[in-house]
């Protein structure tokens, strides 16, 4: 089952600073500025620009990271988060 | 009047004459107070100016560019939230002008999100924006009751993570008002936005914002409310030599034709819109709108009470009829 | 309006207004010796009646101006003083766009700045105006001005509000220094003292900053530092500016470019003297 898609803007991750392995993002469609722990900025990164599902967001980023065995549960709960932010949305 | 509020009004229409200025803090605590020192901070955009007036004004120009984004930014989350329904979402007032990239926002101050939904889809909406974080502003019956029964709008949302407030309107004014706008026409004709969303049709535009500053208020804030329907006359009827004529139909259809033919006698008056010849009538009540809405000295201070407090009563009539006004006050006098 | 005094603190032209001469001679009588503004204020502040009868009838002071809070209660008018101070704080907070805002004070030594933040009561306010008087140069105890381009402080060394005892810390400095005694204030009992000569003369000098601390008093509490890393000193930032959000950008830009460039500690401390000498042993291994 395909699941519902996600979809960052391509330039979310354009203004952001790297601090202590935390990624703080300045939103520039909002204005809004987000302070981000791994493995949040790898998601956006991965959707970007490039719609996908939780399967396709899986198989981008998961050669960098250990999500398992928790993944789905664990990417359902991040995506979550991302979308009451903003930060991605069902196109 | 004030020589305040006449010379923010005179460089908001010629910005050439920044060099007659002799108070410019008088007049930015005016424009502050009127909700208009980012509109005249970008009027004043390339006009020569005494350095340190110069630095305020791009201030200001930083402020209003925030302000744009968090605007358009509030519209964006509605249409995420309000998208599954598939009902025509029309954005009104600023955060439209934003949208549609017209001349009325530059430097527009934006407070809360307003947006016009059909009548019948009310409900759905209401429970789709209360899923996605939004929620009531104050859990009071009465208010509530009153808002349902006879304003033109859901009592207002408030969103618990971002809050910013959200009006949503389903016509432009009260139930109880007299002049009974066509909304469904309105959001029938309403133009695509290329985000999504949808804002009212030129003419329609100009119908709401004349209602919104006439008919709706007690003109406080009028200035700037003024100063959006000289800037989308100036606009429409530059493009569209038919705009007039259109305009004149269009508010006879929603019966506010004497609403936008005063706005737009002010809006000549105080900001020399170019309106038609024929529009140009005399009428005795135009000089109390003009003193109502010059009330404003160099302190930010609003003057003429009595005219105020007239103009206040004026506003609950028109949105109300006596008996009804009555247990209004009651009720808000019991509380 | 009737009355008027203008007054420049560092960069900011402040415009007030009063009904009443009396809070105003006393703002004068504060500010001696600042800078009256050229050209235009910055900002405008009203201390008017709060009901025009109130002018005469039990004088009630509202705190008003070209940012207002729309709750924010009246005073008598014999805290006028207070009024006004308080007006000029509630431009700062709700209208500065030209710089980031933070809600810290601070001091300066071999040009160089160390910046006291953190929330109120603890003690930033009264540490930075005690080290004002002991060989540093005191840039101000309620906002410190970032600038968005070069990162330097601007002092903004307005009047210093001592609540309560802290005034007896600084029983031996002269008397025409402090403002009236304004008892029985939503505060307690305030005093406004102005700061020194130096500290007035330097009002114009970019600082930049080299250091920044998390004062926290308690009697208990044994002295103690703890480092606080760039990631969390952003947070701790955001939430001690008033401005951050509406400089967008341009403030995210400023504030990252200090959590990078400048170290950070919170400290704990039970006494006055213990917390000067941490200053003195932190500055000196910055």
């Amino acid at each position: 089952m395909a699941g519902p898609r996600y979809l960052a803007d391509a330039d979310v991750l354009a203004v952001a600073a790297e601090m202590e392995g935390l990624t703080i993002v300045f939103h520039q469609a909002s204005g809004q500025t987000h302070i981000l722990a791994p493995p949040a900025p790898q998601i956006l990164a991965a959707l970007a620009g490039d719609a996908g599902d939780e399967e396709q967001i899986l198989s981008r980023i998961g050669a960098d990271f250990d999500l398992a065995p928790a993944a789905p549960a664990a990417l359902a709960a991040r995506l979550a988060e991302l979308e009451a932010a903003g930060l991605v949305h069902r196109p | 009047m004030t020589a305040a509020a006449r010379e923010l009004t005179g460089l908001l229409t010629d910005p050439a004459r920044a060099g007659e200025v002799a108070d410019w803090t008088a007049l930015v605590s005016a424009a502050r107070a009127e909700s208009l020192a980012g509109t005249l901070a970008w009027r004043l955009a390339g006009v020569p100016l005494p350095r340190e007036v110069e630095r305020l004004m791009e201030d200001a120009r930083r402020a209003s560019e925030t302000v744009r984004v968090e605007a358009l930014w509030e519209a964006e989350m509605a249409r995420r939230a309000l998208a599954p329904l598939g009902v025509p979402v029309v954005l009104l007032k600023g955060t439209a002008y934003a949208a549609a990239g017209l001349p009325a926002a530059e430097g527009r101050s934006i407070g809360d999100l307003d947006i016009l939904v059909p009548a019948r889809s009310l409900p759905e909406v209401e429970r789709a924006l209360l899923a996605a974080g939004w929620e009531w502003v104050k859990e009071d019956a009465y208010d509530d009751l009153y808002y349902r029964r006879w304003m033109h709008e859901l009592p207002p949302l408030i969103h618990r993570a971002r809050d910013r407030m959200i009006d949503v309107h389903h016509t432009i004014l009260p139930l109880t008002a007299r002049p009974k706008p066509d909304a469904e026409a309105m959001i029938a004709d309403s133009a695509a936005l290329g985000n999504g969303l949808r804002a009212l049709a030129p003419a329609d535009m100009v119908v709401h914002a004349s209602a919104h500053l006439i008919a709706d208020g007690d003109l406080a804030g009028g200035l700037r409310n003024l100063w959006d329907i000289d800037r989308l006359l100036r606009h429409f009827a530059g493009a569209d030599a038919g705009f007039w004529a259109e305009l004149q139909a269009r508010a006879g259809h929603h019966r506010l034709w004497r609403a936008v033919h005063r706005a737009a006698r002010l809006a000549n008056d105080l900001y020399a819109t170019p309106i038609p010849e024929s529009w140009r009538i005399w009428d005795s009540a135009d000089p109390l709108f003009r003193a109502r809405m010059l009330a404003r000295d160099g302190w930010g201070r609003q003057t003429a009470r009595g005219l105020r407090f007239g103009f206040y009563v004026r506003s609950h009539l028109l949105r109300m009829p006596p008996l009804m006004l009555a247990r209004h006050l009651l009720a808000k006098a019991r509380r | 309006m009737k009355h008027v005094f203008r007054l420049k603190v560092g960069p900011v032209a402040f415009r007030i207004g009063s009904d009443w001469e009396a809070p105003l001679a006393q703002l004068r009588r504060l500010y001696a010796g600042y800078p009256t503004p050229e050209g235009i204020c910055d900002f405008t502040v009203r201390v008017e009646a709060d009901k025009p009868w109130r002018r005469r009838l039990r004088p009630s002071v509202a705190i008003r101006g070209d940012y207002v809070l729309p709750d924010a209660a009246p005073l008598p008018l014999a805290q006028g003083l207070l009024a006004a101070e308080m007006g000029m704080n509630l431009q700062m907070a709700l209208g500065q766009r030209r710089y980031l805002l933070l809600h810290a004070g601070a001091v300066e030594r071999d040009g160089q700045a160390l910046l006291l933040t953190g929330e109120s009561g603890a003690g930033k306010s009264t540490l930075s105006a005690l080290l004002g008087e002991r060989g540093w140069r005191f840039l101000g105890d309620e906002f410190a001005l970032l600038g968005l381009g070069d990162g330097e402080l601007r002092p903004f060394p307005r009047a210093v509000s001592l609540k309560n005892a802290a005034a007896d810390l600084f029983a031996d400095l002269p008397e025409e220094r402090f403002g009236p005694v304004l008892s029985g204030t939503p505060k307690g009992t305030i005093r406004h003292l102005r700061p020194n000569d130096a500290a007035i003369a330097g009002m114009h000098d970019r600082v930049p900053p080299a250091l920044i601390l998390f004062p926290r008093f308690g009697p208990e509490r044994p002295a103690a530092v703890r480092p606080v890393g760039a990631a969390e000193l952003f947070m701790r930032l955001t939430q001690a500016s008033t401005n951050y959000v509406a400089l967008a950008r341009t403030g995210f830009d400023a504030l990252t470019r200090l959590c990078r460039s400048v170290p950070a500690a919170a400290i704990d401390y039970g006494s006055t003297e213990e917390a000067l000498a941490l200053v003195d042993r932190l500055w000196a291994a910055r």
